[in-house]
């Protein structure tokens, strides 16, 4: 009887906290759809008719970027970004990986090396473009190399980092159970590290995207960046807002799908750490 | 038998060979202020199937003489060996369990994943890999929580699977380290339990270090008492009582609290 009824009691409690600890899931997702919207509707309602050069009717950029997406010149541009985009990013991760693991292993890479890593990281990755396009030209290389540069220390220091800041006892482990190389490497070392590597390669996209658009609007033709900068320059300016607008598509669903692809190999750190929480 | 030793039923295992034997091992650390001592002279022996617990006053260095046992440290003088062989690297036929389970089982692995993983280099049969599993998870009482995560398990359970993940390695030698020192009262008077289990289903030596005395008495088949700084061995006591040891019957032994009493003076004393 007093058991039953101390079970109703934790039960209940516990209910409560969690109802007035957040709000139910769908409320979320429905205001993540429904800010948005009523931001649009508010720009659409406010911009109507507007005269100002710069600040050009909403009706009018969305015609203009519908128009926009049947030309092939525009679509090439997308195309363009998107490929850098995605080269880049999956070079500066692989890259980041290997080269943070590497310093992280092996001491003596990392007196040699370290401090040139920390010189070169300090440097704001926007600022390392002009250097390549004036070594190496405005070709789609330069572009992906200047990219794959600058989106690569974040991935490499949080490499870095969470492959030194592995568990003594989780080492003494692996070397008790006779574990190979390889074993230590990918299936304890790099494991570990996976929650602050992900962390890493967050920013590295981040970084990637930035150092696409500054690329193509140094010197290129090509690119979403480059047409957006024309358009400004030529006072298109309903293109420059429908460049504008595909950027920050092309932003928003590329850090979503990196979320989604975080929360694939991470299940265990996010569900380990909310465990962690409620206790 | 020696002069310690309690009347009561004597195992075979006084008969058996001698597993781990430890000569005159020393260990001191190199510091910037020259050579710091932490072990002076241990000599002890633990015979095939005995349970040896090794107790002293905190900070005596029990750890030190673990990594060495482990062959994770080398010792600066003296020698530690398994049926003869000299310890000089992490022996195969060894297996530690650590007092942290939380950072010593692998998060990202299920409890199978976990026992698994020191397996995977030892080119088993898949059906005898899959064997050594089941029965390890099943001795300690593990079966049905495969597919669970260590985290999705208790502080108790977790030790169980890192001692499973220990049992399925085979070794000869089981060495733990305050394996049960993290875990409620309730718990860890299971996980004795479990230990004694396990060595009479799977025949190991195993050696537990641990700070707590009642346990040492009630596990072992030999405590070694460990004091003074460096560290030596300030007494090594045989303990024998009826078998199957239990809970409540040998700890109500008048001689369980005779040898509890000498062995925390031995310890009050090295302090």
């Amino acid at each position: 009887m007093t058991v039953s009824t101390a079970t109703r009691v934790t039960r209940t409690a516990s209910k409560r906290r969690t109802a007035t600890r957040r709000a139910p899931r769908w409320m979320l997702v429905a205001l993540e759809i429904v800010v948005p919207i009523v931001l649009l509707a508010l720009w659409w309602v406010v911009s109507a008719g507007s005269t100002n050069t710069f600040f050009p009717p909403l009706q009018n950029i969305l015609q203009t970027l519908v128009q926009e997406l049947g030309t092939p010149t525009f679509l090439m541009d997308i195309g363009s970004s998107l490929l850098n985009l995605v080269i880049s990013f999956a070079l500066a991760s692989v890259l980041g990986v290997v080269l943070g693991t590497l310093l992280g292993l092996v001491r003596w890479i990392s007196w040699l090396v370290e401090p040139t890593i920390h010189f070169f990281r300090a440097i704001p990755p926007v600022a390392l473009v002009p250097i390549f396009v004036a070594l190496l030209g405005f070709g789609t290389e330069t572009r992906i190399l200047s990219i794959t540069l600058a989106a690569l220390f974040p991935t490499l220091i949080a490499t870095l980092d969470g492959v030194r800041a592995i568990d003594p006892t989780m080492n003494m482990v692996t070397r008790v159970y006779g574990l190979t190389r390889g074993q230590r490497i990918f299936g304890v070392t790099l494991p570990a590290a996976s929650p602050r590597i992900f962390s890493g390669m967050q920013v590295s996209l981040q970084t990637a995207f930035i150092v696409m658009i500054a690329s193509e609007m140094l010197g290129s033709s090509t690119g979403l960046g480059a047409a957006t900068l024309q358009a400004q320059q030529s006072f298109m300016i309903a293109n420059m807002w429908a460049g504008i607008i595909v950027l920050g598509i092309i932003g928003y669903v590329a850090s979503a799908l990196f979320a989604l692809m975080r929360g694939r190999v991470l299940r265990w750190y996010i569900r380990s750490q909310q465990i962690g929480k409620e206790a | 038998m020696s002069a310690n030793a309690v009347a009561g039923i004597t195992s075979d295992r006084a008969d058996a060979p001698v597993r781990l034997k430890v000569e005159h091992l020393a260990k001191s650390y190199d510091t910037k202020a020259g050579s710091v001592p932490v072990i002076a002279d241990l000599t002890f022996e633990v015979r095939a199937g005995e349970v040896a617990c090794i107790v002293g006053p905190s900070g005596i260095g029990k750890t030190t003489l673990l990594k060495c046992l482990a062959g994770l440290q080398p010792a600066s003088s003296g020698s530690a060996s398994i049926d003869g062989h000299v310890i000089d690297g992490p022996p195969r036929d060894m297996a530690l369990v650590f007092q942290e389970y939380t950072r010593s089982l692998m998060p990202w692995l299920t409890v199978v994943k976990n026992v698994e993983m020191p397996l995977k280099h030892l080119r088993l049969p898949a059906a005898e890999r899959a064997e050594r599993i089941r029965s390890a998870l099943h001795a300690v009482g593990l079966a049905g929580a495969e597919q669970k995560y260590p985290w999705q398990l208790s502080g108790g359970m977790q030790q169980r699977v890192a001692i499973a993940r220990a049992i399925a390695y085979r070794p000869d030698v089981l060495v733990m380290d305050e394996p049960f020192a993290s875990v409620d009262a309730q718990t860890r008077f299971e996980l004795e339990d479990l230990c004694l289990a396990i060595r009479a289903e799977f025949g190991m030596t195993i050696v537990v270090v641990t700070h707590d005395i009642d346990e040492a008495v009630y596990l072992s088949d030999r405590v070694i008492v460990l004091g003074e700084k460096p560290a030596k061995v300030t007494r090594i006591i045989d303990v024998t009582f009826p078998e199957p040891r239990d809970q409540i019957v040998t700890r109500a032994e008048p001689a369980f609290a005779t040898l509890r009493s000498e062995i925390m003076e031995l310890i009050r004393k090295a302090h």
